[in-house]
């Protein structure tokens, strides 16, 4: 790959088309089960992403993930729904999005200033008066028993199931639909969070996470950086908690208390800190994990049906076992998560072909030696 | 005034047991820059145990047996799974705070599974019994609260000050090098730290279930988490500041919910997540809280 980079270039090229050929085939086979699982994943990521950013890459520790989520989703079906303004759905979707980055402006002073462990009990605070107020602000979110969600209608195009659609004879239901507005957000997070990563500002925040006096001595302005990747990250929760809105259909408070916020921090732990393919990855199996725990619950061993009655492992329990145990042993073992796993293994595999492509010599002859570059790579340490 | 009083009295008695808690993580933090997100889970283990045990053991025993256990499960947690991740490292203490998280999901799962939606009586001795302290009545559980909560604090801040170990600890909290040469064992030290901390959350279960709660349900461990805002108040690393921010917490959470009706505009069960706000803009003036110094930097 370092020898010839038009060629290397080409090879992802055509790797990521045939991606998005897949992913964007998969309505057509799949049915609603998987994709709604695929749809959660999708927001999940999109969510995750921004965490990443804030939490692996500028190394603030963040629990209130899910109060901007909720910013996010509330603030959509807010806008967009009746009590409300009633806008038309894609003004509030992106308005909803724009105020979740403000909700992250206005917590900037506490986000700038304070550092560490102080922080993440901070944005601890968030998660629990914005539950209060989601609980108490009956006008505006319904209370206690939520509020359904209207659907997003594009040029007189609705991402749900009231109008009939069939496509290369397959019915298209809300989840097909949504299935591309999730792949679309998607495709927009990961572009545009890898160019944040690789250009000036994530630079910047690395610098920052590494050593704050360093990077203030190189010419970063390390309030502003703070803040702006608190704001930043809150819009990518606040899309995420649009797309969540639009694929539950229905909002209630209770499921945007504290156990969500470690949920995202649980899939960028996961992943691997500070990639974006980590936290996709990372976000994929903390979403999917419990539904198709719960969907083969009969099939697995040691897990019960749903609803068996006390003191049995449910599929949800077997499931927070699994990814409770995954934090701890991920980071015990391997610190850079998934993404530095594949890595090590690409990079082992590498080794492996160019060991056996170079022409095997004479018995007695020993191995020849791995190539440099490709030792260089298996211990470059991941971002 | 009556009610003033009795709000006081409440207060101060629910700051008594937030101090236990506080100080857990104040210990655990001075000895090892680790914030413990699994003490909920903890404490709701402490909990457990003694609601599960007091019927064939008796209230005294239960309770011994259930600190014990607690503390050997914190301490063996900071043993085999965070110093086995990188030791007193002040750049893995962040990564060790995550695991404390994933223990605490593990933890928690198992417990909630158990308990369900179960409240189990912890049968404490002082029942639903109250007395006249002079105007106010009071519950029995809460002066007992109180009482414990001053003596077990005062007994650990004599540890602190008067034992071999407490003077590693405050050695190894200032200086981790400095303390290592001096023979301070760094690995036990911190080990005890984290076994005393797991004791204290398990006392601090039985004063949060007892009357007048309706006894120990799967989120009371929730409730040790406004411990962090009374900690974080203090100062993180200042044990008399997480009294201090332990009592504020306390005071403000009963005067607020005693006081409800005035406050309507806060809406209803602001008394619950009071503690976070004043945290909030307690950090918005002074972010290492109210008794953290200015870490100096040396670069």
């Amino acid at each position: 790959m370092f020898e010839r980079p038009s060629h290397a270039r080409a090879l992802r090229l055509g790797r990521t088309l045939a991606a998005v050929a897949v992913l964007c085939a998969l309505p057509f086979y799949l049915d609603a089960f998987w994709l709604r699982i695929g749809l959660f994943s999708m927001a999940a990521a999109v969510g995750a992403v921004g965490l990443g950013l804030l939490s692996g890459t500028a190394g603030q520790l963040s629990l209130g993930h899910a109060f901007f989520l909720a910013v996010g989703a509330y603030g959509y079906v807010w806008l967009a729904g009746e009590p409300g303004p009633g806008l038309p759905t894609p003004v509030a979707a992106v308005l909803a999005v724009l105020l979740a980055g403000a909700a992250g402006g206005l917590f900037s002073p506490v986000a700038g200033r304070v550092r560490g462990v102080y922080l993440g009990v901070a944005t601890l605070a968030l998660v629990f008066l914005g539950h209060h107020v989601l609980l108490t602000a009956d006008s505006v979110t319904g209370g206690f028993n939520g509020r359904s969600v209207p659907p997003l209608e594009l040029g007189g195009f609705s991402f749900s199931a009231d109008s009939e659609l069939t496509l290369l004879g397959v019915p298209f239901g809300a989840e097909e639909r949504l299935w591309y507005l999730g792949l679309a957000l998607f495709a927009v997070t990961w572009y545009t969070a890898r160019g944040l990563l690789r250009g000036r500002p994530g630079r910047a925040l690395v610098a920052l996470r590494d050593s704050e006096t360093a990077a203030a001595v190189m010419g970063v302005h390390v309030a502003r950086y703070r803040a702006s990747a608190f704001v930043v990250s809150s819009m990518y929760a606040g899309l995420a908690g649009v797309l969540l809105a639009l694929a539950f259909r229905r909002l209630v408070p209770d499921y945007f208390g504290l156990v969500l916020s470690i949920d995202y921090l649980a899939m960028i732990v996961i992943g691997g800190l500070g990639s974006v393919a980590g936290a996709t990855a990372g976000a994929v199996f903390v979403t999917a994990l419990p539904l198709l725990m719960t969907r083969y619950a009969d099939q697995l061993p040691l897990v019960a049906a749903p609803g068996t009655g006390d003191g049995t492992v449910g599929p949800t329990e077997a499931a927070r076992y699994l990814y409770g145990a995954a934090i701890v042993l991920i980071l015990l073992f391997a610190p850079d998560g998934l993404h530095g796993l594949a890595r090590r293994l690409r990079a082992r595999l590498r080794t492996r072909l160019r060991r056996t492509r170079a022409a095997p010599p004479p018995a007695g002859a020993s191995a020849p030696p791995p190539s440099p570059a490709s030792a260089v790579r298996a211990k470059e340490p991941t971002l | 005034m009556t009610t003033f009083l009795d709000t006081l009295f409440n207060g101060l008695a629910l700051g008594a047991v937030y101090a236990l808690v506080a100080l857990g993580f104040v210990i655990i933090f001075k000895a090892s820059g680790v914030m413990n997100f699994a003490h909920g889970s903890l404490l709701l283990l402490g909990g457990y145990l003694t609601a599960v045990l007091h019927d064939d053991l008796g209230f005294a025993a239960a309770l011994a047996v259930s600190v014990l256990v607690t503390a050997a499960v914190a301490g063996a947690m900071d043993r085999f799974l965070l110093q086995a991740g990188g030791g007193a490292d002040p750049h893995t203490a962040h990564v060790q705070t995550i695991v404390t998280i994933g223990v605490d999901i593990v933890i928690l799962t198992d417990l909630s599974r158990r308990i369900g939606g179960d409240l189990l009586a912890l049968g404490d001795p002082w029942g639903d019994d109250v007395s006249a302290l002079g105007p106010v009545t009071v519950a029995d559980s809460r002066i007992a609260a109180i009482v414990v909560s001053a003596l077990v604090i005062a007994g650990v801040f004599a540890l602190f000050r008067y034992t071999s170990w407490g003077l590693s600890l405050r050695a190894a909290a200032e200086d981790v090098e400095a303390a290592s040469l001096m023979g301070v064992r760094l690995v036990r030290v911190r080990m005890l730290a984290w076994c005393l901390a797991g004791a204290l959350a398990a006392l601090a279960a039985v004063f949060l279930a007892a009357f007048p709660a309706p006894g120990l349900e799967r989120t009371t461990g929730q409730i040790a988490l406004k411990a962090f805002p009374a900690a974080i108040l203090g100062g993180m690393a200042s044990p008399p500041g997480a009294l201090a921010g332990s009592l504020l917490i306390g005071l403000t959470e009963a005067l607020v919910a005693g006081y409800q009706s005035e406050l309507h505009v806060l809406g209803e069960g602001f008394g619950d997540v009071a503690p976070y706000a004043v945290m909030v803009l307690v950090l918005l003036v002074r972010p290492t809280g109210l008794f953290g110094g200015k870490a100096a930097v040396r670069v």
